[in-house]
Formats: structure tokens, sequence, C-alpha cells
């Protein structure tokens, strides 16, 4: 008999929530380019606005710091790209982006983009054995020469191991020495209860919350400008060009409005089955270890490296007994790599080969669970087996 | 059967994948990285695995319906071919990396991993065959006698060829691109890979500089002991080689001349008439055998590189060295390649060339 897939990676993915299937779909058929005068054009104005004084209420900001983009990394890339470049211009001091050693490639690759091309002086902040920052380290960076600092980076939750920034005591700190922060929230919007107003500039991607792909929006605080990285028609504020994608808006929104609705709920339902299946697995199977913060984490996932194999042997068993999970984060070429987020957690190179990334979210139940444990001590032998290839 | 289809983004290896999918077996494509810093698109015909591949590997996939996977080798790779191509070299030899990729990553490495995640054998593109006989599995010239590629394989013990499929060695090329066409693979009119894989440019000559630095010497004359010139390194040279002499006299007879000989210790490239690289006996160490290996003398056919006509002689064995008579001269015969014998199309084993003379 076929079983269902058991469905463990809604931190790569998750599936749309039937809210915003509902919203974008209502959206696609309509005629309508936002920036029109005509009453087509103001149909979907309307739309695009409404959605987003929605995204805006429940982050705690004004609309008109709320701007659509193409998704998280569009996001990233223009907070981090853009205000880089609009500091500097403003004062040539200003070379130094502190970023955590975690961030996810969205910010990593274009703050090492500025390193290489732009003349930044980057500082990777080190972070502990869970993966939280060291704000020490932060604040000797920012004490020793803040007009030097053209922004500071601090992710709002770790993709790999799901670990929770203190992003309050960074957002008090960059205050104190009048820096911008961003923060990259795609992990934890719709998953926890995310104030934008504590940062400068905050990004988010729909589809991590059951919204669709292809949508994202940069929470940026008015006053702070910026350079746009993608031009053109000037629609968002001057800050980023493109025709507005009125369903994906309107599907972000409406994903997020449900997310709200049953946050607490499903955080609770989520740490209970995740500690279960932790547990579970920790009993059934030696040599497994927890990475992230046992108890600030996102409640949906459990990061396990498991001592003496590849954590691509298991993927492969897994996927071959109808579970999806992953390694950590998804490379284009699907070269595996060591994670980055592991090695500044101090995982020794070879532990981190062998460890996967298990995500629950709004769908899963505890079936999910129990299939993934009965699944995982055969798959973690024969992987075990096949030896770690050195 | 549960099947591991090496996938490397080639027509060959994405026709295999699919017949074995329609012989019934549960495969799964898996990708090769080889190479430590991939370049992004191929050149032509040169080079494998690059970004590119991946993707055309991972397309096959999806056309099959098969999962995929991409399996970093690299180090491996860099350990057991690359390390030992640099310095087979450096002493002077002229070492062929696929056999040596068959034998210690594909039928080894990844034949290895295949077996203990529960699969019960490796299928790729090459085209040889596999026969059942009554001493076990033999291994066979394919039938398209122009792609055969069992002089790469015949470094495969009998434990290898057990977990090796082969589904390509009773077709021809043209077979298998009208195939691969059929099937709605969008690789089938991609060129065939020749050359080195690790050396995209194809310029070796300049990678080994690169790795082995410049270590000049003279260009000798073998016949009247001259020096005629100078060289950037000896392990540039071939035996057999022809071209990039820079000898600027023509030889007195007015013939062609030849690299004849390499020492490596005194930096010294032989070179001399054609004759000179008639030998009809040929040494080899390091044997390997496709089954049993023989007991006493046997009547062979050898060939001595990739795709090279085969001669008729008697091998013998003593331990891991074979010594092969062969029946006429043969010519531009390079330390380090490999001697391969056949029996008929049956492949009985192979060496590696230890040295080369003349009755």
């Amino acid at each position: 008999m076929t079983q269902f897939p058991v469905y463990l990676d809604h931190a790569a993915t998750t599936p749309m929530r039937p809210e915003a299937y509902t919203a974008v779909t209502e959206h696609l058929l309509e005629v309508g380019n936002a920036s029109s005068l005509h009453a087509p054009g103001r149909r979907a104005r309307r739309v695009v606005e409404e959605s987003r004084e929605a995204v805006a209420a429940i982050l705690g900001v004004r609309a008109g710091d709320v701007v659509f983009t193409s998704g998280g990394t569009e996001a990233d890339n223009l907070a981090v790209l853009g205000l880089y470049r609009a500091r500097r211009a403003e004062d040539q001091r200003r070379t130094r982006v502190l970023a955590t050693a975690i961030e996810h490639h969205a910010v990593l690759d274009p703050v090492e983009r500025l390193g290489e091309h732009e003349g930044a002086d980057v500082r990777w902040l080190p972070v502990d054995g869970c993966g939280r920052l060291d704000l020490d380290a932060l604040k000797s960076e920012l004490a020793a020469a803040p007009e030097t600092v053209a922004l500071v980076t601090v992710m709002w939750a770790n993709n790999e191991v799901g670990t929770i920034q203190p992003v309050a005591e960074v957002a008090a700190l960059c205050a104190e020495y009048d820096v911008p922060l961003h923060s990259d929230a795609v992990q934890a919007v719709g998953t926890l209860p995310v104030d934008a107003s504590t940062v400068d500039s905050l990004a988010l991607s729909g589809h991590k919350l059951g919204g669709p792909v292809g949508v994202g929006a940069l929470v940026v605080r008015r006053g702070l400008s910026p350079q746009p990285i993608v031009f053109g028609g000037g629609q968002e504020r001057d800050l980023r060009s493109g025709t507005l994608d009125v369903p994906g808006v309107a599907g972000l929104a409406a994903a997020l409005l449900a997310s709200m609705g049953d946050l607490e709920v499903r955080a609770h339902h989520l740490r209970t089955l995740r500690d279960r299946l932790v547990a579970e697995v920790v009993e059934s199977v030696e040599g497994v270890t927890r990475n992230g913060d046992p108890d600030d984490g996102l409640p949906g996932i459990a990061h396990l490296s498991f001592a003496g194999c590849e954590g691509d042997a298991l993927l492969l068993l897994l996927d071959a007994a109808g579970i999806a999970v992953s390694r950590g984060s998804a490379c284009s070429a699907g070269v595996p790599q060591p994670s980055h987020v592991l090695l500044a957690m101090g995982v020794e190179p070879l532990a981190a080969r062998g460890s996967l990334r298990i995500s629950l979210g709004h769908t899963s139940t505890g079936d999910d669970v129990d299939r993934l444990v009965e699944a995982l001590p055969p798959a973690v032998a024969r992987a075990r087996r096949a030896g770690t290839g050195r | 059967m549960k099947v591991v289809a090496a996938l490397s983004g080639g027509v060959d290896s994405a026709v295999a994948a699919a017949r074995a999918v329609d012989a019934g077996h549960e495969v799964v494509g898996v990708h090769l990285a080889l190479a430590r810093d991939r370049a992004q698109e191929r050149t032509g015909s040169r080079g494998c695995c690059t970004v590119e591949d991946a993707r055309d590997a991972r397309r096959v996939a999806d056309v099959l319906g098969i999962p995929f996977y991409v399996w970093d080798l690299s180090e491996r790779f860099a350990e057991d071919v690359v390390e030992d191509f640099v310095s087979e070299y450096a002493a002077g030899r002229t070492p062929n990396p696929c056999l040596r990729c068959n034998e210690r990553i594909k039928f080894s490495a990844v034949l290895d991993r295949a077996l203990a995640l529960g699969f019960g054998a490796v299928c790729t593109g090459h085209y040889a065959r596999l026969v059942e006989g009554p001493d076990g599995r033999e291994l066979h010239r394919a039938v398209d006698d122009g792609k055969d590629q069992s002089y790469v394989l015949a470094v495969l013990d009998a434990d290898q060829l057990a977990g090796s499929m082969f589904p390509l060695g009773g077709s021809t090329k043209d077979e298998v691109r009208a195939e691969a066409r059929r099937r709605g693979l969008l690789v089938a009119d991609k060129p065939d890979s020749h050359d080195i894989c690790f050396i995209p440019d194809g310029d070796t000559a300049g990678w080994l500089r690169d790795r082995l630095g410049s270590a000049p010497g003279d260009v000798v004359d073998a016949v009247s002991g001259e020096t005629l010139g100078t060289h950037e390194g000896a392990f540039a040279f071939t035996v057999g080689q022809r071209r990039g002499l820079h000898v600027g006299r023509p030889a007195e007879d007015g013939g062609r001349r030849y690299v004849v000989g390499v020492d490596v210790g005194s930096a010294t490239v032989l070179v001399g008439p054609p004759v000179l690289l008639e030998v009809d006996r040929i040494e080899g160490e390091r044997a390997r055998w496709c089954g049993p290996a023989p007991a006493g003398p046997v009547e062979v056919d050898v060939q001595v590189r990739a795709h090279g006509e085969r001669i008729p002689g008697v091998l013998e064995r003593d331990g891991a060295a074979v010594r092969v008579m062969t029946r006429e001269r043969v010519r531009g015969v390079a330390p380090g390649q490999a001697v391969v014998a056949y029996a008929g199309t049956r492949v009985l084993g192979s060496a590696t060339i230890a040295r080369t003379s003349r009755a």
C-alpha cells in the first residue's frame, strides 16, 4: 500500500493556506495595472493598498513602510545593498557592515559582494554553540567606531537550526549608536509574533508563511532610504520598480492574516509535535545530537546530527520512504557544502555533514511524526553502513 | 532491483538510465560532482560535470520520473584520480585517468555507497557488454566497435562487474541518439565528451606545468646522441608524440621524428625515427583481471590505448605483473597507459604498461 508522502520541509516552503489560495485566485483573472489611472487600475490599486495596510497593521508599522518585492531574497538584497550604498553616499567613512555569521545566503551573498566590489569592511559577528549572536561582540564592534558602521544585519530566527536572535537587544544597541538595523525575518513572520517597528528594516517572504511564491516585502521605516537595486517605473516609493503583482500581494496579506489567527495555538501544536519527535528519535537512534537552542527556537524546527553518516544518504533513504526532509539550506547545483551556520556554531565539519533539518508546519500531524520516527532508525543504520565516504 | 544510474548530463547515461527504468528496475539518478571548482558551462565537447551538466542530468531524471541526487565525490576524485594523474606524469608516464576513475570512483566509491544504501548495481552509459558466462560474469566489447569503451573498463574485477550495468553495449551511438530523441530527452544532440574532464581547456601540458613547475631539459636525438633543442618539462611528452617537439632541424634522412623515450630523472626527451617506436614486448604491472586470472600463457589480442587497434600476441602472468609478446611490432606504446587483453570480444584484464622492448 502506498502511503501519503510525509512533508517535513516547511522551512523550505509550506503549503498555501486556503485563505491565500482564495485571495490569489480571486484576482488572477482581473485586469488592471495598479499604476493605471482608470477604473481597472484603481481597483487593482485598492487591493494592493488594502493588502499593504493589513500587512502593516499586523507587523506594527505604518502602511507606507511596506514595500512589496518579488520575495524575501529581493527584500534582503534591497536592504543590504541599498542601505550600504545610501549610508556610504551620505558619509564616506561608513564602510563597515556588521552581520552575523549565520545569515541566510540572501543576506550573506550581497554582504560578501559589498566586501569584494564596493569597499565594505565586513565584520562577521560570532554566535554561540546554540547559534545565538554574541551581543558583546556586536557591542564592541559598534563601540569601536560607530561612525564607520553602514549597517547591522541580524536575522530574526535562523532558517537552519531555528535559533531566535536577541533582536530587541540588538536594536537597543543599534539605537544607542545611531546605526540602522536590518533583520531577515523570513522564517519568523507568520510563526512568531514579530513587531517590525523594533528594527529599521525587515524582510519577509510570502511562501514561507502560506502565501504564494514570488512575493515578499521589505518593511523599511520612513526616513531611511535605501538606494534602489531595480530601476524602472518607480512603483513602491521609488524604492522598487516593477508592475505590482496584485494576486500575489493579496495572497501574501491573506496568508499573513490567517497565520495571525492561529499563531499561538499553532506554535504550541508544533512545539509539542517537535519535542515528541526529538525525544523519540533520540530514544530510538544512538549518536544523535540536536543543534540549535532547545528552549528558544522556532517551534517547528528540529535540526539533528547523526554521527557516522552523511545527511545526503539519509535524505535519499527517507525520500525513498516517502518522507521529505532537508539538509538545511538548498543549493542550486545540489552539491552539498558543510553548512556555514553549523560551522559558525562550532560543529565539526564531519558532524555537520551528517545532519538533517526536519521542519514542521501548519499541516503537520502526529501521524507525520510517527512515520518519521518509524523510518529513521533503519535509514540511519543503513546510512551508517555507507559511512561518511572519507 | 534497486539501481543507481550515474547521470553525467550526457546522452549515453540518459538512455542507459531510461533502459534500466524500462527493464523494471527501481532507478535513482545520481550525478557525480567530481571537480572542486566547477565551471558554470561546458565549452563544446570539453570537460564535464559543470553546473550546466548537473542541470541537464536533473532534467533527464525529471523526464524519466526518477529521483535525482548529486553525490559529492570531489575529495576522492582529487586523491585517487587527479593526484595519481599528476604523479604519473611527474614520473614520466602517460596515465589514463578514465580507467583510474572507473576503478576507484565509479565502480568503487560510488558502487560501495550504493550497495551499502541497499542498491544492487550502478548503471552507466559505457559502451560495453556484460555476459553471464560459465565462470561468472564476463565483460565484452560493445557491438559498436567505433564507440567501444571496454578498454577503460578493463580494470574492473569480478566483484565490480557483479555490481555493474551497461545497458548500451548492444547498441550503436546513432541508435542511442535516435532513442534519446524519441524519448524526448533534451540531451539527445549534446556533443560527446572528449579529453580529460578535469582539464576543461584541453591544455594538458599547461595544466601540468601549473602543478609541476617547469623542468627544462634537452631534446636529444636517440640515434646520434646529439642535443637538438630544449623543452620546458619532460612530463609534457608522451612516447609516440610527434607534434610540439620544436626541433629546428629535420632528421638527416628527412623523415619525421617522434618522442621515443622520456627520462624524467635527467629531464631528457629522446626523439628518433618511427622505427624506434616499434616494439613487440610489453611489460605491465598492477594487473587487474575481469574474472579468473589466466593460469598459464594465453593467446590474446591486446590493445594499448583507448580506441587503438588490437594486436595478437601471447600473455604471461607473473603475480601482479604481465608480459605480452606481440606477433607483430606495434608503435607508440606509452608507459602509464593500460595494456588490455582480449580473448575474442571478451576482456580478460589489464595492466599498466611499465616497459617495452624489441626482441
